[in-house]
């Protein structure tokens, strides 16, 4: 596209170089429309229901330019699907120890992953897009074109930019690639499964793993049409023995036990469980405290919950038909002060509710403070982001 | 002290008392540098808050002044990061040392910035710990490690500061208070906790600092291996990274540094051995054994002519005393020296390390290795004499001349110590003139009067610009420490 006609900026764009992008936007900014920039489109519908805005592709960005093995590093472009860098390495026995839902068709880039903070249960051991990119190249709203951090996995030079555009919603300038830091694939996994009915079993049996002095893959929880389960993987040279230790302790503690070898689907159904096509998922940013009320509010409300269970996130899916609005409401007043963000929900919920709820005031102030010298002209996806950012 | 600092002391002992502002030259040059003694600078002033609010009324009265300052925790940071502005104020916040809170059900501990890293350990220990973990630990505060984005020895299996801080409390430079992030993991809106850890003291002074701790691992194996040379132990630390194992830590010493650290902790490593690998395993007990025998074989396969495993915590703590007193050790080689931090992709060691020590042979100069195999993070120390004429010039630039081989092969300048005044020459090599100014964006954000730490991390002093309107003369231009782009 670079050097082709001029592109309209009211069009869908698809630019194939990160020039091409940076010119794409700074022209849009010039003409005062706003744009947002989009990647597999799993995502699209998230964030505060914004006015119109030019979309701007990062799918002409689809190169993984390195894989480093035996650094366990990757450098990629924002359009990479997750599924398609995960191939790459895992042929050399490595994994990006990322792995939020891929949305329809397993469509999720790596820049849409790490625009909006998308995490899944590997969460648990290896972190968010927020720990595990270490390098970032970013297009703002004037053309500049610019990086930081860089492609080893320790650098401490110049500020954490990656940082401030991870979970932005391309509020701040689009993120055009991204380097990463990878991990050796677990020859083995298997998981430990405690189920009840009743919430705080649940809840003092994750606890209790939570601070075993075990080494986890993932700890979740979850619960659906009134019973519940919590779900422990680990991996290693032999996952199965330390797995049936912890069914074991669950055992004890009155939970109905079970240990998977073959557990793949068990964890696809959790990743699947935060996502839903026609109920309302509510995102909340909590604490491990928090699960015997997270458990029982959900019972009240027929709502699903997934979670990661040491780390105090859950995903409560209000069920389709119900009044999601009240519903977000009682989620929130029984999580105060945790912050409850609508994710998936029908337009009209979306039009009901207020999907981030409201910033610390003085937090927002310096927020604010921060889109502007970013995003001056104020066009990269006015609106869409908490506090109306 | 400039007239403009006379002022401020008066305002700064209202805020915090007579005793804990000092102005006396005898007591601002305990100030003038931090554990980088090359650089050095006197304060106007120096003042010792005792609690948050101080901190804010300070920073406060900083801003109304138009003083530069300079927040220090223990002063134990070795890019010059905590040297003070000549003629501005040093915040010391060492009487901000306590716990306030430990939330052990949520692995979450809160402190004050004074608060040791150690500390936080110790009060969750020994079920849980908190993984970063610097070699000064026992002195070095929390609120340095948050400015600094400090590691370690451990960091490569567990990670840093930046990834264990959940929520702050932060003086912006203004003297507003804001909270930044929370005990929960993702808060609505931008990471700006993200954006302040390692913004080395740029951004705002932090107060209050919430971290996660982690239960402590079940087991802990570790061992020393001898080898001919590092390109010998290089190879060992490559075939364990192939083997799929993560290490807790994987240190590596050359000959230099551990003569010097023997001499120190007398320990029992071999005097003539060329590297030193010291590898620790942790987890859970059974994946521990299985891989721990899968390293010591590596070693054994890979040209160790001496495998030492840690048979009890006494002898995991000598071998660890070793490696740690490798850089306060140096002294025993060489009157003086220059540390480096700068990474390195691992695969690049045996490559870098060969023109290390051939650019140490043309300087005529011994340059020693002690580092954190793991992730590439070399610690070149330059050995010199400073009291022989021209030495420390050469050593100067030699230790400029591995940090641009270390750039060249694709890492960075540094990887924990920070870029401080050290290395703010070298930041060119990794940015562009667009990276920094995007850099400077996010410092406008916070600090637009640019009082915070100015003259650090960037590598030309620069300015926000300025709210439309008639010209006014900046306070840092007044002082002559900036001139307007």
């Amino acid at each position: 596209m670079e050097g082709s006609a001029q592109p309209s900026v009211l069009s869908p764009q698809e630019p194939e170089s990160p020039q091409a992008l940076a010119a794409a936007v700074s022209e849009a900014a010039s003409a005062g429309t706003a744009v947002r920039f989009v990647g597999g489109h799993t995502k699209i519908a998230w964030g505060s229901a914004a006015g119109q805005a030019t979309p701007i592709s990062t799918k002409g960005l689809r190169t993984i330019h390195e894989h480093n093995a035996g650094d366990l590093t990757a450098v990629v472009d924002a359009g990479v699907t997750l599924a398609e860098l995960q191939e790459q390495v895992g042929s050399e026995g490595q994994m990006l120890a990322l792995d939020p839902p891929l949305g329809e068709g397993d469509a999720a880039t790596l820049g849409g992953i790490v625009a909006t903070g998308d995490s899944g249960p590997l969460r648990h051991r290896y972190g968010s897009a927020r720990d595990l990119v270490v390098g970032m190249t970013v297009a703002l709203s004037d053309g500049t074109l610019a990086k930081s951090g860089g492609k080893v996995i320790k650098n401490v030079a110049g500020y954490d930019i990656a940082k401030l555009f991870t979970g932005a919603y391309g509020t701040l300038g689009a993120i055009l690639g991204i380097s990463v830091r990878l991990h050796p694939l677990s020859p083995t996994t298997a998981t430990a499964i405690g189920r009840s009915d009743d919430p705080g079993l649940l809840a003092s049996a994750a606890t209790g793993l939570s601070h075993a002095r075990v080494e986890l893959q993932s700890l979740d929880v979850r619960w659906e049409a009134g019973v519940g389960a919590v779900l422990a993987r680990f991996g290693g040279q032999s996952a199965a023995e330390p797995a049936r230790e912890a069914a074991g302790v669950m055992g004890e503690q009155g939970l109905d036990t079970e240990v998977a070898d073959d557990d793949g689907a068990l964890w696809d159904a959790q990743r699947a469980g935060q996502r839903s096509s026609e109920g309302t998922v509510v995102k909340v940013s909590g604490l491990q405290t928090q699960i015997p009320e997270l458990l029982r509010t959900a019972r009240a409300l027929d709502a699903r919950v997934v979670g990661r269970a040491g780390l105090g996130l859950y995903w409560v899916t209000l069920p389709p038909g119900s009044n999601a609005a009240e519903g977000l409401q009682s989620v929130r007043r029984a999580l105060v002060p945790s912050p409850c963000v609508v994710l998936d929900a029908p337009d009209q919920v979306r039009d009901a509710v207020d999907v981030w709820g409201a910033p610390d005031p003085a937090t927002l102030v310096l927020m604010r403070r921060v889109k502007e010298r970013f995003d001056a002209a104020g066009v990269c996806a006015p609106g869409l982001f908490a506090g109306g950012l | 002290m400039s007239t403009g600092a006379v002022g401020l002391a008066a305002e700064l002992r209202s805020v915090c008392g007579d005793e804990h502002v000092l102005t006396h030259r005898h007591q601002l040059r305990t100030y003038e540098s931090d554990g980088l003694l090359q650089y050095a600078a006197l304060p106007g002033v120096v003042v010792l808050p005792g609690n948050g609010a101080e901190v804010q009324g300070v920073v406060r009265a900083c801003h109304e002044a138009g003083v530069p300052f300079v927040a220090r925790g223990s002063g134990s940071g070795l890019s010059g990061g905590a040297m003070p502005v000549e003629g501005g104020c040093v915040i010391a916040l060492s009487r901000l040392r306590r716990i306030l809170e430990v939330d052990l059900d949520n692995q979450r501990v809160t402190v004050e910035p004074g608060v040791t890293n150690i500390a936080v350990s110790e009060v969750v220990g020994p079920s849980h710990f908190y993984p970063p973990d610097p070699s000064s630990q026992l002195v070095c505060s929390i609120g340095g490690n948050v400015a600094e984005n400090s590691g370690g020895a451990h960091c490569f299996k567990y990670g840093f500061t930046t990834n264990y801080v959940t929520g702050l409390e932060v003086i912006l430079p203004d003297g507003e208070l804001v909270h930044l992030g929370a005990k929960g993991l993702d808060t609505p809106g931008y990471d700006l906790v993200g954006a302040f850890v390692g913004s080395e003291g740029t951004l705002g002074i932090a107060t209050s600092i919430t971290v996660r701790v982690v239960p402590s691992p079940e087991t802990t194996r570790t061992l020393v291996a001898f080898f001919d040379s590092t390109s010998e132990a290089g190879s060992v630390v490559s075939a364990v990274v192939a083997e799929g194992i993560v290490a807790g830590a994987m240190e590596m010493m050359d000959n230099l540094s551990i003569r010097a650290a023997e001499g120190a902790t007398k320990a029992g490593y071999p005097q003539d051995a060329g590297a030193a690998l010291v590898i620790e395993l942790d987890g859970s007990h059974s994946e521990c054994e299985s891989r721990f025998e899968k390293v010591v074989a590596l070693c054994e396969q890979g040209g160790a002519w001496k495998v030492r495993v840690a048979a009890d915590e006494a002898e995991r703590a000598l071998i660890w005393k070793t490696r740690k007193a490798a850089f306060a050790a140096m002294g025993r080689i060489a009157p003086n020296y220059y540390v480096q931090d700068s990474v390195i992709p691992r695969t690049k060691m045996a490559a870098v390390l060969g023109q290390i020590e051939e650019l140490a042979a043309e300087y005529d100069l011994k340059v020693a290795n002690v580092f954190h195999a793991g992730d590439g993070n070399l610690h070149p120390l330059v050995c010199y004499d400073g009291a022989v004429e021209g030495e420390p010039e050469r050593a100067e630039e030699l230790a400029g001349l591995i940090v641009k081989a270390c750039v060249e092969a694709g890492g960075s300048i540094t990887g924990e110590h920070g870029v401080g005044v050290d290395k703010k020459r070298y930041m060119p090599q990794m940015f562009g003139e667009d990276d920094l100014a995007t850099f400077q964006r996010l410092r406008c954000a916070f600090d637009p009067a640019g009082l915070a730490n100015p003259g650090k991390v960037m590598p030309t002093p620069r300015l926000c610009g300025e709210v439309p309107g008639p010209y006014r003369e900046h306070p840092l231009e007044a002082a002559g420490l900036a001139e307007r782009m």
